[in-house]
Formats: structure tokens, C-alpha cells, sequence
């Protein structure tokens, strides 16, 4: 338990240390498959086959992937202003919500060109302020966010199913669920629009808001590290004083990244609500929220890690769902414990593999002051 | 009248029932915090303890055998979670969702594994299940009117578990502010340097504190499938875990406060469903009581206390913080 932090490379850090943390969380899961008497290997095999081995698969698994990406940048946008969002699952209903009332509001009337863009708007504007009134109350009243965030996950979901009970049923319909927005406010699926530019594409959820999904990864990057507005974040996140010092004001940049980061999390109910259901329904974030922290640990909270990290997450979630059906008694819960499993060592046990692997890279890294220096000690 | 007695001693049995679960998994969180570890794995730990007690509840047919296990799960998740936290200074707050996670995913893999009843374990046999205490003189009262219905109805006859937390409560509440431990682990949770000072270690109080609040999460989770439901169901803790945490914190991290916030979130909730389906009154509109409402209103109430618009919660100063002794 030495406090001296052994110097590690830098690409150890960035890429060995969560691949091995990744690798522990796989082989727990594959210990946890052996105690209920299934083959890892097999499991891991028809994994990738789902979710790599047709084109169906690979667009399911791009399109939770989508989801993911949303919600795991919404954790680090965060995570740079200093900030644990962990309401990302309120955030999407409420994101949900919003492009639903434009749906219902507009969508008999305005063409798809006007609809859809209010419908982000709208979705992003109810997800920002579901996101910002933590900020503020962190920001300006000391309140801890985590806790905050906790309690407007529950406070959304009361919400929502008050709205769908009570206000924005379908009359006639048993379960809790609007009527359908009308076609005009369904974003095109994918099948669509790569059939509009002549390849063949299977139907599946996956639509456009994918695309959408890749100019949040490089707007997020944009603004993170290559804009003012995002050094100001990060300068907070790194040293509330510092930052103080230098002109930045700690308090306002709590509330931006807040509401970025709702923002980006309300975006799930696009892929969902705007890009499949076309109707609102009660469960469509499904814990993608919580999935986004696992997104955003395993990808080291920059743009390019969630990306990866959300492939990988919309892999398991896809070919999971396949194992459900290939193999009885196999639960997508499975699924759910490895992510589990991921977020303990991927990051409350990060650190405890570091030392490790530290002591294991300077017991074979190349040393070119070695020779220099047993003659130094004897002169 | 006596119908008014009678709801309302309903009304006071199943506040207990509800509230007793939100009381064990709040004093936990308060003994974890008070010494300076965040738990956000309550919900986790009562989940996981649930399934242990139940799954050993059906195969072994012994009570202590049930609870022993649920109890020695709990304090090795705690171990667990100081291990990543208090020794090796992990992230509190991402420690506790990664157990949450982890419990809410395991226990139905597991689950449907051993009982292949989609998750679910076989119904607890009634040998096993908590007895119900004082049901003589509740019957004894019961030809009482007003004092039957609403003592004997309400306040007796309620399984082992309901008045152990309770007696928990005066309990936890004497360690923390009339013993040296308690005025230790509190030290711990506000200036562990000058515990560190005093010769007394720190990670060793919080390993202390986190054992106390695994028994006491195992405590919870144990009440759920032996008393509460009859068999463990996935995900059945619903946000329990969350509500406990809500209550400590409204409660301000004091056990008596935390008592006062399970009773009055428990309250809130068996209100909800006696409302269910319920009819305002006309002067309110006349639709349907917003149980919704009613059910959001303990994280509401949580909200606005943190912002310190009734009243101001002060957390443990070094609460979320790892413990760095200088060299």
C-alpha cells in the first residue's frame, strides 16, 4: 500500500489496464458460467456469432450500441466537470417524453423535415432540464449530485407512468402507451436510407439516429478538447480552485456540463421513442442509464473509448438476447451481471490491478539508464 | 368510528411492514457513512442477502441456517466493498452501483439455474418463515373498540423482524453517540486525521462500520423474502435500497431521524395503495388520486431537504473520501 504512485507508461494505462480489468470482469462471468454448467466458450462463440455473424446481427447490435453511446457520453461529459451523473435514466425518459409530446402535438401536422428536428429539440430541451436542476442545486446549494440524481431517476419514472396512466393514454388501449406520432415522426430506419443510396440492408431497429449517435462521439470530442467551453469544464473538474484562479467561474460550468450531459442522455428516447416505437411507451431506457457508466468507465470517459466500449456493450446486449433463445436456461441477466462485474473492476477496482501491472512492466520494460547506474552508486 | 379505528390501525400495520426493510438497509447506510463510506450498494446488498436467504430458506428448511448465510453474504459484499474502497481508495460511489448491478443481475442467473422457475425460488415453506409475535394479546384486545383495532391491529402481531428493527434503532443510535466506538466511527467519518492522531486506526474503524452495515442490509433483505413475500422474486427490492438512502439522508444521518423518515416514507407508501383507484374529493377536481404522486414524494422530500429549503442536512465531512495517512 505504498502511496508512491509507481510510474506507469502511458499506453499501459490507457489501453493494457482496462483491457485487463475487462478480462478479470469476463473471467468471473465465465467462473459464474461454469458453476451453472454452461461453456464459456460456447456462450462467448454464439455471442459474437449474434452479434457479428449476419448483417441483422451487426445492425442490432449498432443499434443498442446507439443507446449506449448517448448515455455513456452523457456519464463522461460529466465526469470531466468533476460531476457522477447518475441519472442518465431519468434523463432519457425525460428525453422520451419530450420527443413524444411534439410527436402527439405535431406529428398529424408538420412534414417530417420541421417534425424531427423539433422532436431532438424538444427531447433534449426536457433532458437538459431534468439534468440542469441537480446542477444547479449542486452548484448552488451544496446539494450532493449523486444523491440528486438518484432521487430525479425515481422522480421521472413517476412522472412518466403518472403522464401514461392518466394523461397521455390511448383511450381504449390496456396498456400504458400513447397512440402511434404518424409517420411523418418515425426517423427512417437504416434499411431505409441505405436503400435510398442502393445497398441492401435488413430491417431492423437501427435507424438514423445512429448517425446522430457519431456527431455526439465528435461534437462531445470537439467540445471537450478542442474548445474553450471545454477547457473551462475540464479545468473545473480538475481543480474547482485552479480553475477559480484562472477566471473560470466553477459554479456556471457544474450547471453547462449538467445540462450537456442531460442533454446527450435525453437522446436515448430519439433512438427509441422517435426512432422505433413511434409512440411513447413506460420502459424504453430499460437501465441504459446505469449501462452508460459502464460505457463511460470502460472507455476512460473519452470519445473514442465509449465508442468502443459501446460496441461492445450493444454486442452483449444483442448477442445475449440470441443466447436466450439458442440456449435454455441462459438468461440475458447474464448479460447484466458482466456489466455488473465490468463497473467493479473496471472502476472501483481499477486501481487495484495498477500497482500490479506497473511492477510487471518495470520488471521487463527496456531500462536504458541501467547500465549508468550501479556505476554512479559505487563512485 | 370504529370503521376510522380500523383503518386506521390498518393503516399503522402496514406503514411497519413497509418501513421495516427502508429502517435495517437506513441504519446500515448510517453506520457506513457516519465512519466516511458512501454505500450506494444498500439496494445491491439487500437484494443479493434476499436471494441467499431464500434460496438457503428452501434448501436446508432452517431459519438460522437462512438468515446465518443471508448475514455472512452481507458482510462479505461489505468486506468487499472496503477491500476496493477503504484499502485500496476505489471510487465509493461507483463501488456501490457496481454491486447493485452485479446482485440485480447474478441472483436471477443463479436463480434460474437452482430453480428454474424464471428467476423466482419455490414458495418459503411456512416452517421457515418468521412468526408472528404478540398475536395473543392482540387478539385479546381485539373485542377493545378503538384500542383493539388500532393497538392490537396495528401495533401487534407483526413478525420478529419489525420490533428488531426497531430495538436496532435505540441500539445503533446508543454505539454511535454513547460509546467510545460510536464517538470513534464518528470522528472517523468527519476528521479521520485526528483519528489517525489518536492511535486509532482508521481503515480498521470503517472495516468495522461496513461489517455492522452488511449484517444490518442482511438483516433487510432476509425480512423481505421471510416475512414479506413469500419467495424471492427478481428485482424485488424495487428500489428499496435507494428509499433507505433517502431516509438517511432526510433523516439527516442520525438514527432516530432515519426512523422517523422509514415511518413516514412507509406511511406515504401504504397510503398509495389504499388510494389506488381512489376518487378525489369534488373541490380537488374529482380524477383519480395521483398515487404516482404520492409515491415520488419521499425523493421529492429528499430533494428539497438537500437543497436546504427545510432545514439543512449536513453530511460527514469526509464522507466519499479514501483515507491517505501522510508520510
Amino acid at each position: 500500500m505504498s502511496q508512491h504512485q509507481v510510474e506507469i507508461p502511458r499506453w499501459i494505462d490507457l489501453v493494457v489496464l482496462p483491457l485487463f480489468n475487462l478480462a478479470l470482469a469476463f473471467g468471473v462471468s465465465a467462473i459464474v458460467l461454469l458453476a451453472i454448467g454452461q461453456s464459456p466458450l460456447q456462450v462467448l462463440a454464439l455471442l459474437v456469432k449474434g452479434s457479428f455473424g449476419s448483417a441483422a446481427g451487426i445492425s442490432y447490435t449498432l443499434y443498442y450500441s446507439t443507446t449506449f453511446v448517448f448515455t455513456g457520453l452523457a456519464v463522461a461529459v460529466a465526469y470531466h466537470a468533476g460531476l457522477f451523473n447518475i441519472g442518465g435514466e431519468g434523463q432519457a425518459m425525460m428525453g422520451g417524453l419530450g420527443a413524444a409530446l411534439v410527436g402527439l402535438a405535431f406529428g398529424a401536422h408538420w412534414p417530417a423535415w420541421l417534425l424531427l428536428p423539433a422532436m431532438v429539440l424538444a427531447a433534449m430541451a426536457l433532458g437538459v432540464l431534468w439534468a440542469a436542476v441537480p446542477g444547479v442545486l449542486q452548484a448552488y446549494r451544496g446539494s450532493h449530485i449523486v444523491i440528486t440524481t438518484i432521487m430525479f431517476n425515481f422522480i421521472a419514472s413517476a412522472l412518466l407512468i403518472y403522464l401514461l396512466v392518466n394523461v397521455l393514454k390511448e383511450p381504449g388501449n390496456m396498456s400504458p402507451e400513447t397512440r402511434a406520432f404518424g409517420a411523418a415522426a418515425q426517423i427512417p430506419g437504416m434499411h431505409a436510407v441505405l436503400g435510398a443510396l442502393g445497398v441492401e440492408w435488413p430491417r431492423t431497429p437501427l435507424n438514423a439516429s445512429v448517425l446522430l449517435a457519431l456527431a455526439a462521439l465528435v461534437a462531445t470530442w470537439l467540445l471537450l478538447w478542442r474548445s474553450q467551453a471545454g477547457y473551462a469544464l475540464r479545468a473545473v473538474g480538475h481543480s474547482p480552485d485552479a480553475a477559480r484562479y484562472a477566471g473560470i467561474r466553477p459554479r456556471t460550468q457544474i450547471v453547462v456540463a449538467m445540462a450537456i450531459s442531460g442533454a446527450l442522455a435525453a437522446l436515448v428516447g430519439i433512438n427509441e421513442i422517435a426512432g422505433v416505437h413511434n409512440r411513447l411507451i413506460a420502459d424504453f431506457v430499460a437501465g441504459a442509464g446505469f449501462t452508460g457508466i459502464a460505457v463511460s468507465l470502460i472507455g476512460r470517459n473519452h470519445p473514442l473509448g465509449i465508442a468502443l466500449a459501446s460496441l461492445l456493450f450493444g454486442a452483449l446486449y444483442q448477442g445475449g438476447a440470441e443466447l436466450a433463445f439458442e440456449i435454455q436456461g441462459f438468461s440475458r441477466d447474464m448479460v447484466f451481471t458482466l456489466q455488473g462485474l465490468i463497473v467493479l473492476f473496471a472502476g472501483a477496482m481499477a486501481q487495484v490491478a495498477a500497482p500490479w501491472l506497473a511492477r510487471a512492466w518495470w520488471a521487463v520494460a527496456p531500462r536504458p539508464r541501467a547500465a549508468a547506474l550501479p556505476e554512479a552508486a559505487h563512485g | 368510528m370504529d370503521e376510522l379505528a380500523l383503518a386506521l390501525g390498518t393503516i399503522i400495520a402496514s406503514t411497519l411492514r413497509v418501513a421495516t426493510p427502508l429502517i435495517l438497509c437506513a441504519l446500515a447506510g448510517t453506520l457506513s457513512e457516519r465512519s466516511g463510506v458512501i454505500d450506494l450498494g444498500l439496494e445491491g446488498k439487500m437484494l443479493a442477502t434476499a436471494f441467499c436467504a431464500a434460496s438457503v430458506a428452501v434448501a436446508s428448511g432452517s431459519l438460522v441456517l437462512a438468515i446465518g448465510a443471508a448475514i455472512a453474504l452481507g458482510i462479505a459484499l461489505s468486506m468487499l466493498h472496503g477491500f476496493a474502497c477503504v484499502s485500496h481508495r476505489g471510487d465509493q460511489v461507483v463501488m456501490g452501483m457496481a454491486i447493485t448491478m452485479t446482485a440485480a443481475g447474478l441472483t436471477v442467473v443463479l436463480g434460474i439455474a437452482w430453480f428454474k422457475q424464471g428467476g423466482q425460488t419455490p414458495p418459503i415453506p411456512d416452517a421457515v418463515r418468521l412468526d408472528a409475535w404478540f398475536e395473543g394479546p392482540a387478539a385479546a384486545l381485539a373485542k377493545v373498540p378503538l384500542v383493539g383495532p388500532v393497538v392490537g391491529g396495528g401495533l401487534l402481531g407483526h413478525t420478529a423482524f419489525v420490533y428488531l428493527a426497531l430495538a436496532l434503532v435505540a441500539l445503533v443510535w446508543w454505539v454511535l453517540y454513547r460509546t467510545r466506538l460510536g464517538l470513534r466511527w464518528r470522528a472517523t467519518g468527519e476528521n479521520p486525521a485526528m483519528v489517525d492522531a489518536a492511535g486509532v486506526s482508521v481503515l480498521g474503524m470503517r472495516y468495522l462500520a461496513l461489517a455492522g452495515n452488511g449484517v444490518l442490509a442482511a438483516l433487510a433483505g432476509s425480512y423481505l423474502v421471510l416475512a414479506l413475500n413469500p419467495q424471492f422474486i427478481p428485482n424485488m427490492t424495487a428500489g428499496r435500497g435507494y428509499m433507505a438512502l433517502a431516509a438517511m439522508i432526510f433523516g439527516k444521518w442520525h438514527p432516530l431521524g432515519a426512523l422517523l423518515a422509514c415511518l413516514l416514507f412507509g406511511f406515504l407508501d401504504a397510503l398509495a395503495i389504499r388510494m389506488q383507484g381512489a376518487v378525489l374529493p369534488a373541490w380537488l377536481g374529482g380524477g383519480a388520486v395521483p398515487v404516482q404522486a404520492m409515491q415520488a414524494l419521499p425523493y421529492v422530500l429528499t430533494v428539497v431537504l438537500l437543497a436546504g429549503f427545510i432545514g439543512r442536512a449536513y453530511a460527514p465531512k469526509a464522507l466519499g473520501t479514501a483515507y491517505v495517512k501522510e508520510r
